[in-house]
């Protein structure tokens, strides 16, 4: 036992021994799930790079030029074009190419899970209480923190920036979609009860389609935090713009850095403003 | 036989709900059930039996368990104890599958705001119960286009809820029970949030409606006025409790306790009794006998005027007693003197559009039927007794004594 100091009451619980021993548990009875769910998401992510590298640049910011267009207005098709032409000639097309993918797969993922996971917590009240204190766990436990298990389990590279982010990233999402569900007005849930519908029927006709604008902007906000995730990621290796900040900022490049933000900034705006133009459609 | 028959339904709001119901078998209060166990008794062992095809309204203000007690018939509400007949069928021990039955095919229910689904529109909205059964399109375009017709909004498909006024959308929800044909109507404050003259519309419409459908209708209701106007029978609640079941007339000239009494004071009766409550039995004479054989009538039953009708009882007129006498001295006949010109009223008219004809003329007003027979006449006495809530002024069934 360690000795105390003469500002502890008792003498200390050895909390972080327990948290590594049971980090060591996991690593010897579920290191095969650890490595089936890096292979997963490897393969993923190496094959959406491998897929936008494959298209030329120009043809990639047209397309989503025309994408914002479509979705939002003109403005920000504009916006696109410029933007992502800025980055592009500021050489940092490849770093961009990751940290997209970065953001779309762990977004993704969030969505896969949160979105189940908050439909479940929607329809029982036990179920909501237990998960509301992880979420607030997830979200308030500084960020770099889940870089130490995450590197553990998943080594270096994309695949512990995912998993940091798409843990930091999530809660909203499930948040939103139990938040959207239990808004529904309830005389409408009545309705759909005294016609004889199953749960299932609904879920999927009545509740869903009414939650489904706050399910969105549950999911735009997991974006906007899986790009602030971006820099903390490349702390254990994930590629991206964020490598370029991070090294900027160890080497007090203030123009290189500038660079860097500024290159997240233009994609942040535009992840923002097509998903939420996505969620008005 | 009865569609629907509910026995000793309760329902206690709170943890340990099978306590409270002991207490109430002990003939405890609702409050002292509060104050002793903290749990709240919503519905506190309601009876009565609804007829087929009848307009059941129960009726009462907010927190009297009237919305409690609807829902516990569908099971939107769970009952605490006692059960609900249905035929033989037990709704209280239905499995799951059974009461999605139930509620597919044989209870639908009209909510207070509409319930409406905002995202689909008003051919989807009424296709819902339809669709959710699993009926293919075709069939469910076609019922839904049916019972929006019957509504008056076969116009209306491809709108959606919030194009449309309250009143329509009322209908649009009345549409999509009806799509299902169920034999039972659940109406929670259905025309609570419509504003009085389209509430007076639909509940036109919804006796209309009844008229050709005949569907067993339990109607809740905070509004006095609406329930007499479209109640066969009339259940008021206060506290949880059902403190009379009755008519109309018979809430209103015989409450059975303060309570009722106070609620149904306010209550303007010339708009519920009509004429057939309140009028007498008229006496007649036929139009061939002679103005002598009339004088001995009026001598014999000691009134003035006597009514004069035809040998199918149809009514042609009346002579007065001075008529009469001059007549016989003259050698008139009945003919020639009666006076025909005169104001009637059905039995069916409310006693607010009795005072105007009753006004016009000396004599009691008289009421013919449809072919024009006498039935009966007013006399202003009773239609102040009436007013005033005597019962004796009243014929005690509230049927047409004279013509029975």
């Amino acid at each position: 036992m360690e000795p105390m100091d003469e500002t502890q009451l008792f003498p200390k619980l050895p909390l972080a021994e327990w948290v590594e021993w049971f980090e060591e548990f996991l690593k010897t009875y579920l290191s095969g799930f650890f490595d089936g769910v890096t292979n997963i998401i490897e393969f993923v992510t190496e094959n959406f790079v491998l897929l936008l590298t494959l298209v030329p640049p120009f043809v990639l910011i047209i397309l989503v030029a025309l994408l914002a267009w479509w979705i939002v207005n003109w403005k920000i098709g504009a916006f696109a074009l410029i933007g992502l032409g800025l980055i592009n000639n500021l050489g940092y097309w490849p770093e961009l190419i990751d940290t997209v993918a970065l953001v779309i797969i762990s977004v993704l993922i969030s969505m896969l899970i949160g979105i189940p996971i908050g439909i479940w917590m929607s329809q029982k009240n036990s179920v909501q209480a237990v998960i509301t204190p992880i979420l607030d766990f997830m979200q308030t436990m500084p960020a770099f923190v889940y870089l130490i298990p995450a590197v553990v389990f998943f080594s270096l590279g994309m695949v512990p920036g995912v998993v940091a982010t798409i843990i930091f990233s999530m809660p909203p999402t499930v948040r939103l979609t139990n938040l959207g569900i239990r808004q529904v007005d309830q005389e409408l849930i009545e309705a759909s009860n005294a016609y004889g519908s199953t749960t299932g029927q609904r879920l999927t006709k009545v509740q869903i389609p009414l939650a489904m604008p706050t399910i969105m902007a549950g999911i735009n906000q997991t974006i906007m935090l899986s790009l602030s995730m971006v820099v903390i990621a490349s702390m254990v290796g994930a590629p991206g713009l964020g490598t370029i900040v991070y090294r900027a900022v160890t080497q007090v490049q203030v123009g290189l850095g500038f660079e860097g933000g500024l290159s997240l900034v233009i994609l942040a705006m535009l992840l923002d403003r097509i998903s939420q133009g996505a969620n008005k459609k | 036989m009865s569609k629907i028959k509910v026995d000793r339904l309760t329902k206690v709001f709170g943890k340990r709900p099978k306590q409270a119901v002991k207490y109430l078998d002990e003939n405890k209060s609702k409050d002292e059930i509060l104050e002793m166990t903290g749990m709240t008794v919503g519905v506190n062992q309601a009876s009565f039996e609804v007829e087929d095809g009848e307009v059941f309204v129960i009726m009462g203000l907010s927190g009297s368990g009237k919305s409690t007690l609807v829902r516990m018939l569908n099971r939107l509400i769970e009952p605490t104890s006692g059960d609900i007949w249905l035929g033989d069928e037990n709704v209280t021990e239905m499995n799951k599958e059974q009461l999605r039955n139930l509620r597919r095919k044989k209870m639908s229910m009209v909510f207070q705001n509409f319930a409406l689904l905002p995202h689909k529109t008003i051919q989807k909205n009424t296709e819902y119960g339809l669709e959710i059964q699993g009926i293919d399109k075709e069939t469910r375009a076609q019922k839904a286009q049916e019972a929006l017709e019957l509504v008056g909004l076969g116009n209306y498909l491809d709108k959606y809820p919030n194009e449309l006024s309250g009143g329509m959308q009322q209908r649009v929800g009345l549409a999509r029970a009806l799509a299902n044909d169920p034999e039972i109507l659940l109406m929670d404050e259905a025309f609570s949030a419509l504003d009085p003259l389209i509430r007076k519309d639909m509940q036109d419409e919804l006796l209309d409606l009844q008229q050709s459908m005949s569907k067993t209708i339990i109607f809740i209701t905070h509004d006095l006025d609406e329930a007499l106007r479209i109640g066969d029978r009339i259940a008021l609640m206060k506290d949880g409790s059902i403190v009379q079941v009755g008519t109309a007339e018979e809430i209103l000239m015989d409450p059975a306790n303060d309570y009722v009494e106070r609620f149904v004071e306010d209550v303007d009766l010339s708009k519920v009794l009509t004429a057939s409550h309140i009028m007498k039995r008229a006496e007649s004479i036929a139009v061939d006998r002679g103005p002598k054989v009339a004088l001995k009538l009026m001598r014999e039953y000691g009134i003035s005027t006597l009514y004069v009708v035809d040998k199918k009882k149809k009514l042609l007129g009346y002579v007065t007693a001075d008529d009469a006498a001059a007549a016989a001295k003259e050698q008139k006949g009945l003919e020639e003197i009666l006076t025909s010109d005169i104001p009637t009223v059905h039995p069916d008219t409310l006693l607010a559009d009795v005072f105007v004809p009753l006004s016009d003329d000396k004599a009691p007003l008289s009421v013919v039927d449809d072919e024009g027979r006498l039935v009966g006449i007013i006399v202003r006495g009773s239609v102040i007794g009436a007013l005033a809530g005597d019962n004796e002024a009243l014929n005690g069934d509230g049927g047409v004594g004279a013509n029975g």
